[in-house]
């Protein structure tokens, strides 16, 4: 079983280093109100967790930016997603 | 950058190459603005390249187009926990030239593509994100870049930014995707000698089998896996329903990693090396969840447009035609100096009506209805289908009619006469 990090392990990122694409619009939405976190199950590449005190925590540097964490937050909406800068972020060797 | 380019093509994968070399092909001033550091550097697909439609835009695209294998098998494997039962589809014919398939990789596909649409005259800006579309009352005049300064016009502009399209919802053309609408798919691949592909998939040099496979590699969400064989790497994937990710509580990657682990599967993966991993959202609402494709100034092509053949695995092709579609429409309204306006640009949707596209999405319209609310085709079927045959083929002692009717009566027991009758029928109407 390879974990997902050694899999981002094999691809090639240029990251836009303090300027992250995606933010979590209100972090107490998620800590409160959403119940199933489904971002945190979803997100093809792990880039949320979520920690123990109910808090999701999010991490862009191993995003593939496929779109499902903007498109699976239907409740709340809480997800403000733009794609990187151009030229940043994923840059797929093969696609 | 403040001059006015006849038309702005937003993205440089099929659809938007299909569209940009269209129009540059015949004279327009095109500018092609591309996010990614080279064409295809964002782009994610499996990939099969159907000859046709590219046939369509670049007739000659084989003498220099960078191709893996052409196809000369198709198997179909229903897949239990330990087994499959599948069928296998092998022609000469698919071995003839002029080719009707090949799989590609897609970062060296889009990069050769976007080559010969700057060949054919349009101009091509990657690295550089567009942020919003540029609007005069109701009218798209425009795009706004990420660059300084970065407003720039077109008469048109056609967006080909794929499944996500932000810019149509920002611009509230396109409500948000919904999680049934839309397939995740995460994929890798996995790289070997050209000689142990050729000895695993008994094929030539050159020569190509893609595996489609439904079952329980699914774990009960709506999706498919596949594995296809390039010149000298495998790519398998996996897909589901992203509403069907979101109640299952599997994580995609885990749920690849279980389908490699496949008995099947395995032995084929054995020794290869894993160079990429990849994820991707495949827009497979269908025909219903179309959005608005054109309106004044603008244009939808490609993912953007819902435009995938979740049914027969086709997309690109559907891409490339949409895009060239998009593009003959502009060409022909520029002939006779007919405005980019909504009145004139549903001529793009009459022709897609009568192409191949609308078509087929219209045939399949009920199918992703039908397998939401039937679980059975993705659990049980798969489940008795393979148990049938491993009862039939065990030679144990017990005689063949004994056999039949434990066989029945499994069918029976899990779904009844009735039930069985009306997944019959469900499955014949989604297909009819």
């Amino acid at each position: 079983m390879i974990k997902v990090e050694e899999k981002l392990f094999q691809n090639r990122y240029r990251v836009d280093s303090g300027r992250p694409h995606i933010d979590i619009a209100d972090p107490e939405i998620c800590q409160v109100a959403c119940k199933s976190k489904p971002c945190t199950v979803c997100c093809p590449a792990a880039c949320y967790t979520a920690e123990g005190d109910g808090r999701v925590t999010l991490i862009t540097d191993g995003c593939l930016e496929c779109g499902t964490c903007r498109v699976i937050c239907t409740e709340h909406r809480n997800v403000h997603w733009e794609y990187p800068r151009g030229g940043y972020g994923i840059l797929f060797k093969f696609g | 950058m403040s001059e006015k380019f006849d038309a702005i093509v937003v993205g440089a994968g099929p659809a938007g190459n299909s569209a940009a070399y269209t129009l540059a092909k015949a004279g327009l001033k095109v500018l092609q603005l591309e996010r990614g550091e080279y064409p295809g550097s964002k782009n994610v697909q499996g990939a099969i390249l159907y000859s046709d439609a590219l046939e369509r835009i670049i007739p000659d695209f084989r003498e220099d187009a960078p191709l893996e294998r052409h196809l000369i098998e198709q198997r179909m494997w229903v897949l239990d926990d330990e087994s499959y039962v599948g069928t296998h589809y092998r022609s000469n014919e698919f071995n003839t030239p002029p080719y009707n398939r090949y799989t590609i990789i897609r970062a060296q596909f889009d990069k050769w593509f976007s080559k010969k649409v700057q060949e054919a005259g349009a101009l091509v800006i990657c690295e550089t994100t567009v942020r919003e579309l540029l609007v005069d009352g109701k009218r798209v005049i425009g795009v706004q870049t990420d660059r300084d300064g970065g407003s720039i016009y077109a008469d048109v502009v056609v967006l080909a930014d794929g499944v996500n399209s932000l810019l149509a919802k920002k611009a509230g053309f396109h409500p948000e995707l919904e999680p049934k609408d839309v397939a995740l798919a995460v994929k890798e691949i996995h790289f070997f000698p050209e000689t142990t592909i050729e000895q695993r998939f008994n094929i030539g040099a050159d020569e190509g089998v893609v595996i489609e496979m439904v079952g329980k590699i699914t774990q009960g969400m709506v999706g498919t896996g596949f594995l296809y064989t390039n010149k000298e790497s495998l790519t398998i994937g996996v897909g589901c329903m992203l509403s069907d990710f979101k109640a299952q509580k599997t994580t995609p990657y885990a749920l690849l990693e279980q389908m490699k682990a496949h008995p099947a599967i395995k032995p084929l993966l054995e020794g290869g090396e894993m160079k990429e991993y990849t994820a991707h959202l495949i827009p497979e609402g269908g025909y219903n969840a179309i959005p608005q494709l054109y309106g004044d100034g603008w244009m939808i092509v490609g993912d953007a447009g819902m435009f995938v053949n979740a049914a027969h695995r086709e997309g690109s092709n559907l891409a490339m035609t949409s895009g060239r579609l998009a593009g003959e429409t502009v060409l022909e309204l520029k002939a006779r100096n007919a405005p980019m306006i909504a009145a004139n640009l549903k001529l793009y949707k009459t022709k897609l009506d009568a192409s191949f596209v609308m078509k087929d999405l219209k045939k399949y319209q009920r199918l992703p209805d039908v397998l939401h609310k039937n679980r059975q085709f993705m659990t049980t079927y798969p489940e008795l289908v393979n148990q049938a045959v491993h009862e039939i083929l065990k030679v144990d002692g017990v005689d063949k009619k004994t056999k039949e009717r434990a066989i029945r009566k499994s069918f029976v027991g899990k779904r009844s006469w009735f039930g069985l009758m009306g997944d019959a029928f469900k499955l014949w109407r989604a297909f009819e």
